[in-house]
């Protein structure tokens, strides 16, 4: 890991002080233990801040949206695929961005630094899919079921179904990280937040709790790429990647599709094309 | 100031027996972690924790309250008439609250029963309310309480402090509702003072975070307001509710009608600073329309508008939640720190 933040540093610095990029959006060491805060660095004074170790969970193309300057970004594989969404999106143009690309290896959970995030666990991208440089000799994709949890709700009766996504949600306080750490919520007015109409009610009802957490993970269908940044922003350790990864097999399986691997294809629920599967239609 | 002393063989049957005349709120296991929790009779506080997940400030502040419920049926007698929701403000007590959550309950009642006006909701649930501390004898790395006014021994907010000392505990009344519930309990041998302090010295001790406060109200606002560090401190911000939701001293919140065919409840929530939509003008403007806005206001709101207009220090008692549950690390000790060691650029 010393290797990747001399390598990023190195890159880094080249960068500003060539006038590639205005500023490097990057992480610095955190103040707690486990933890790493994302930054921008916008001169060579402060380079020595960035730093990269497998606490870099907080996915970074978040802090793209509608920039105007040009950047680099320091990019895992998921990130990458975030990257290529915004452009897909219209949310930053390509030219603007100088992508220093990590071959990651995993992230690890902030309350125990042994154990790899779940989502990485069965990451597939590991290695970015766009990039301007990288840090260090890609790593080796595995291949594992991806699916496993998913299948394991999908085989639940209805009653238990219901109750496994009661208890799901039970802890959630609303405070919303989970939309916020996400790269895909960008949208200028939320829908939670919508005041004309109001689309759903901000108290603790669990209906509301519910209408909020499915809402945003049917917003995501199709551009999620499981880079778990929501899960490890929720403070009450929610695994709400539950729904996304439903919605993402639903794409892989009725579209062949995965997010974000290149900067051209719109997502499927995006599209119309007439050979698309029509299964779903009885 | 009544000092008692309880043996733990006894300690859980004497608030078993408080159960008839008090619900008692105490600390659970609750996921990974302890949060309060209404307990069932014969269920004791779990003192096996560190300090709770989230703060007990919702005993007295729910996170979504009726406040009122009203009807606009021409049917009913009472149509259009706006009433109190009917609640259960019967004694209540908070068994293991720590030091800092307690001052922080003082600390949001400067908000909530002022000279002009008395929150009703809010006061009839901490007047129903008896609080029961528990001294912190094993601190978190997060804490700094020691530098915040407060500390592991503070008695403010407090009717009674407890201490753990082997095989007993040690409870000192503060007010008379401590007492009332010490009696209640059947706690009734002579304790030793004495226990406190040497308590007190070594938990202080064990304190090593700290924030410095010290320049804090001699700024002029405007020179922190303008300073050049808020955009470095705000890039990471996600603008969450996080640390607004954990912190036990955010008191902002909102208040919502919601209907369902011709009936109505009103309803406060929870509100944050961090949210757009707290300070979302009906013109669609937003006075606080970036999220370095929203992070300059929470963190100046704290650390000095608070400071300035109540003289009682900063709006943090150092509990460290925020800093451990803040998915992007914003840290209000480095934040203080940098508001507090500012140098402000000379006049030209």
């Amino acid at each position: 890991m010393e290797a990747y933040t001399e390598k990023i540093r190195e890159i880094s610095e080249r960068l500003l002080k060539d006038g590639t990029v205005e500023a490097v959006i990057g992480y610095r060491k955190g103040s707690v233990e486990n933890s790493n805060e994302p930054c921008i660095v916008r001169s060579s004074e402060k380079i020595n801040d960035l730093v990269w170790d497998s606490n870099c969970r907080i996915n970074l193309a978040n802090y793209l949206t509608n920039r105007k300057d040009k950047v680099a970004i320091i990019a895992k594989g998921c990130d990458s695929r975030n990257i290529n969404t915004q452009i897909i999106e219209n949310k930053i143009k390509r030219d603007q961005l100088f992508i220093i690309g990590v071959p990651c290896s995993g992230m690890t959970k902030k309350e125990d630094s042994s154990d790899l995030q779940e989502n990485c666990k069965v990451c597939h991208h590991k290695n970015p899919v766009v990039y301007d440089e990288l840090v260090a000799a890609e790593v080796e994709e595995t291949k594992v079921d991806r699916y496993e949890d998913v299948k394991k709700i999908e085989a639940m009766g209805v009653e238990e179904k219901w109750e496994f996504f009661k208890d799901l949600l039970e802890p959630c306080t609303r405070c919303y990280a989970c939309k916020n750490a996400c790269p895909l919520c960008y949208c200028p007015t939320c829908f939670v937040d919508e005041s004309k109409p109001q689309w759903v009610g901000k108290g603790m009802d669990p209906i509301d709790v519910r209408t909020y957490h499915f809402l945003r993970a049917y917003h995501c269908a199709g551009r999620c790429t499981d880079c778990g940044a929501c899960e490890s922003a929720c403070p009450q350790g929610i695994n709400m990647r539950h729904f996304t990864k439903k919605l993402e097999k639903e794409c892989f399986d009725q579209f062949a599709w995965e997010a974000g691997l290149n900067s051209e294809e719109r997502p499927p629920l995006d599209t119309f094309k007439l050979d698309d599967p029509q299964t779903f239609i009885k | 100031m009544k000092v008692i002393k309880i043996d733990k063989a006894k300690w859980a049957s004497g608030v078993s027996s408080l159960q008839g005349t008090y619900k008692i709120i105490g600390p659970a296991v609750d996921g990974d972690a302890h949060n309060f929790k209404e307990l069932a009779k014969g269920e004791e506080p779990d003192f096996n924790f560190l300090n709770t997940k989230l703060s007990p400030k919702s005993i007295v502040f729910p996170q979504s309250e009726k406040m009122l419920e009203y009807s606009v049926d021409e049917n009913k007698e009472d149509h259009h008439i706006m009433k109190e929701v009917k609640k259960d403000y019967s004694p209540r007590a908070v068994v293991g609250i720590r030091p800092c959550d307690a001052k922080a309950i003082n600390l949001v009642k400067m908000n909530f029963d002022t000279d002009d006006y008395k929150d009703p909701y809010w006061l009839k649930l901490y007047e129903a309310t008896t609080f029961v501390g528990l001294a912190c004898d094993k601190p978190c790395d997060s804490c700094f309480c020691t530098s915040t006014g407060c500390g592991p021994y503070n008695e403010e907010g407090l009717d009674i402090l407890l201490k753990e000392d082997g095989a007993s505990y040690v409870a000192k009344a503060l007010t008379e509702k401590g007492e009332t519930l010490l009696g209640a309990a059947g706690f009734s041998d002579a304790g030793d003072e004495a226990a406190f302090e040497a308590g007190k010295k070594d938990a202080e001790a064990k304190i090593t975070s700290s924030v410095q406060t010290d320049k804090l109200k001699d700024f002029s606002t405007l020179d922190l307001y303008n300073a050049d560090f808020w955009e470095d401190l705000s890039f990471a911000c996600l603008n969450c509710g996080t640390c607004t939701f954990a912190c036990p001293t955010c008191w902002c919140f909102d208040i919502q009608d919601e209907v369902k065919g011709k009936d109505g409840v009103r309803v406060r929530n929870w509100d944050s600073c961090m949210f757009p939509l707290f300070t979302m003008h009906t013109t669609g403007h937003n006075p606080r329309g970036t999220k370095e806005h929203r992070v300059r206001q929470r963190f100046m709101h704290k650390l000095k508008y608070f400071v300035d207009k109540y003289e009682k220090g900063i709006m943090c008692v150092g509990c460290g939640r925020c800093v451990n549950q803040c998915p992007v690390n914003i840290d209000i000790r480095k934040v203080c720190d940098v508001m507090n060691n500012h140098v402000p650029e000379p006049v030209k």
